[in-house]
């Protein structure tokens, strides 16, 4: 393997709901700040569109920093396939050379990466939350890639010095995308691409929605979180963040002891959050907990122990129980809302 | 029918302690358990035992002590339990993981293969499909429910971030699941007291045909540079309130960013 054939930053880029997904555009977003600290590779961020979408649809990666789009378009590729991805993305390596390949860490980037790291024979590390070249040398394009292990409570930086393209998948909500401009310049790659010859054995059958409406706390302002010692008292945090305009978090405990649903999960198995104001009741503080939401503006922590870990990433700690602070603040708010003036 | 269940044996992550002095994990006296993600795997493997009469083999790669986890999953049900040790595997990555597993997985017969979706210690995902891969076999990963299965087909729910897909495929072919789709039954009594009759099949180096520089650390394409801990930053005001005055402080502060209107 001739390691200096590969050059750029491809970063794959996601549709949802006929949209490139934030996660993506974050990542589009972590790769133009690469790019940008280190000048003299003369690397480009190149985005990588997949399926029946739309020309529109395929530049928003320009709009958002790719610097090139290759849009591999088949318009009998409604959804997403794993094996029809993984081929078509073997093209673009075999043919582009990327020396970087980045994908967000959705379920659909964790079903992909893998398979493709595995077909190209290459590493591929999980879950980064920290990207960086090589420091100690100022020309190299080494990747040093920093992720979470051991439920957050260690941290490593894996590199891969002997094999290319440099893989990895990025937590989502961790990386900050570029503002998003229509008028950028960009090189727009169409490629109609043949897939008759791709055989997926999985087949899709249905779509089901989930039960509860799913909640999405990573796009709330405020969030109000409770860990094991709010116990099955969950309804008095409810109570409380109807009334200030807030979303309910939880810690990994108070979910694994079902009091509260998986998608309330902040953490390191479960949401990154970073709301403006983040309160934190009865949550200890974790390391795995504390990686999810440490991000956050500021943080408000409450807590019946006063060497509670959870205290030294608050902004404002309060010494006691959130149980009885919560329904004294839910009033406290309501008397506000209903002053007569 | 024959299903073989890939499983690992981790440190409990949430008994973890830091050295806060050293920077490092205290790893002493923390438990091993098996991972969620693949004992849930292997409750499903059961279940489908139960209904179909299929064979269930218990897969691991690890060090001697895996054995325990192996004793524990014929005391759940598992018919066989395989064991791959050896240093030239340790240190491996996901890929160099992989490798090896599927070297092993290719000298036996199996229709349906079973992972679990991530371990705890990694919280990668990858060694499932990865395997899928170096076996050829198509994939379905977080899935959180199997709706039917028979000698020919499964069908799955898969759940992803805002919904569930419903996919079939034909066997054989690797799922990968999560912890939520199965509560794992307890050891059997009787099962237990077999656990330790039972043989654990112990396959080495020498027992796969497989080319030493794709496992291990050495065939590992990526290589950890340094690991650290966080640092922990004391900055915060520790109020000692009443609820009354606590209530009226996060009120304030609300009401300061102007988060709370009339």
């Amino acid at each position: 393997m001739n390691i200096a054939e590969y050059k750029d930053i491809y970063v794959f880029c996601e549709e949802r709901e006929n949209k490139i997904h934030d996660s993506s555009l974050e990542l589009l977003g972590e790769a133009v700040r690469l790019v940008k600290d280190r000048p003299s590779l003369d690397y480009k961020v190149v985005g990588v569109v997949i399926g029946d979408h739309s020309d529109e649809l395929a530049k928003i990666a320009g709009h958002y920093g790719a610097d090139k789009v290759i849009f591999l378009h088949n318009e009998n590729l409604k959804h997403y396939s794993t094996e029809i991805y993984t081929e078509l993305f073997m093209d673009v390596i075999k043919n582009d050379k990327p020396d970087i390949i980045l994908i967000p860490a959705t379920v659909l980037g964790r079903d992909l990466a893998p398979r493709i790291a595995a077909r190209s024979d290459t590493g591929l590390t999980a879950d980064a939350t920290k990207l960086d070249f090589d420091p100690e040398n100022q020309e190299s394009a080494l990747l040093y890639v920093t992720r979470p292990a051991f439920g957050g409570n260690l941290f490593g930086t894996i590199i891969n010095e002997t094999k290319r393209p440099q893989m990895t998948t990025i937590r989502p909500g961790v990386m900050e995308p570029v503002h998003g401009d229509p008028e950028r310049d960009f090189q727009f790659d169409k490629r109609e691409v043949n897939i008759d010859h791709i055989e997926d054995k999985v087949k899709l059958i249905d779509v089901l929605q989930k039960d509860n409406m799913a909640v999405d706390i990573t796009k709330a302002d405020i969030i109000l979180s409770g860990g094991r010692g709010i116990g099955d008292n969950f309804h008095v945090l409810e109570e409380c963040a109807k009334m200030i305009g807030a979303e309910v978090g939880a810690s990994r405990g108070a979910v694994d002891k079902g009091f509260i649903g998986k998608d309330h999960q902040v953490g390191q198995t479960g949401k990154t959050v970073r709301p403006k104001v983040y309160i934190a009741c009865g949550i200890s503080g974790a390391v795995q907990h504390l990686a999810g939401m440490e991000k956050s503006d500021y943080i408000i922590a409450i807590n019946k122990d006063p060497d509670a870990a959870i205290f030294s990433v608050a902004n404002i700690g309060l010494v006691g129980d959130a149980l009885e602070i919560l329904p004294l603040l839910t009033e406290e708010i309501r008397v506000y809302r209903e002053r007569p003036y | 029918m024959n299903i073989l269940v890939l499983l690992k044996q981790v440190p409990d992550t949430t008994e973890m302690k830091i050295d806060k002095e050293k920077g490092t994990l205290i790893r002493e006296g923390v438990p091993t358990i098996t991972n969620p993600d693949d004992l849930a795997g292997m409750e499903v493997a059961l279940r489908l035992k139960d209904q179909c009469g299929a064979k269930v083999t218990a897969v691991t790669m690890g060090p001697p002590q895996a054995e325990n986890m192996l004793r524990e999953l014929y005391a759940m049900g598992a018919d066989d339990a395989v064991l791959l040790t050896d240093r030239k595997f340790s240190g491996a990555d996901t890929w160099a993981t992989s490798n090896t597993l599927a070297a092993y997985i290719k000298q036996v017969d199996f229709d349906l293969i079973i992972a679990g979706r991530q371990a705890i210690d990694g919280d990668t995902a990858q060694v499932g499909p990865q395997t899928a891969e170096k076996l050829g076999l198509p994939q379905i990963s977080y899935v959180d429910d199997v709706l039917e299965f028979s000698k020919e087909k499964i069908v799955v729910k898969k759940a992803l971030e805002n919904n569930y897909e419903v996919l079939e495929c034909p066997l054989p072919c690797v799922i990968t699941t999560l912890s939520t789709i199965a509560k794992p039954r307890y050891m059997r009594v009787n099962g237990i007291s077999h656990a330790f009759e039972k043989d654990i099949t112990i396959k080495t180096f020498d027992d796969l045909n497989i080319d030493p520089t794709i496992i291990g650390l050495k065939g590992s394409p990526t290589k950890v540079k340094k690991t650290f801990t966080k640092e922990v930053h004391s900055n915060s005001d520790i109020l000692n309130l009443d609820g009354k005055a606590s209530a009226r402080k996060v009120a304030e502060i609300l009401m300061d960013m102007n988060f709370i209107g009339k």
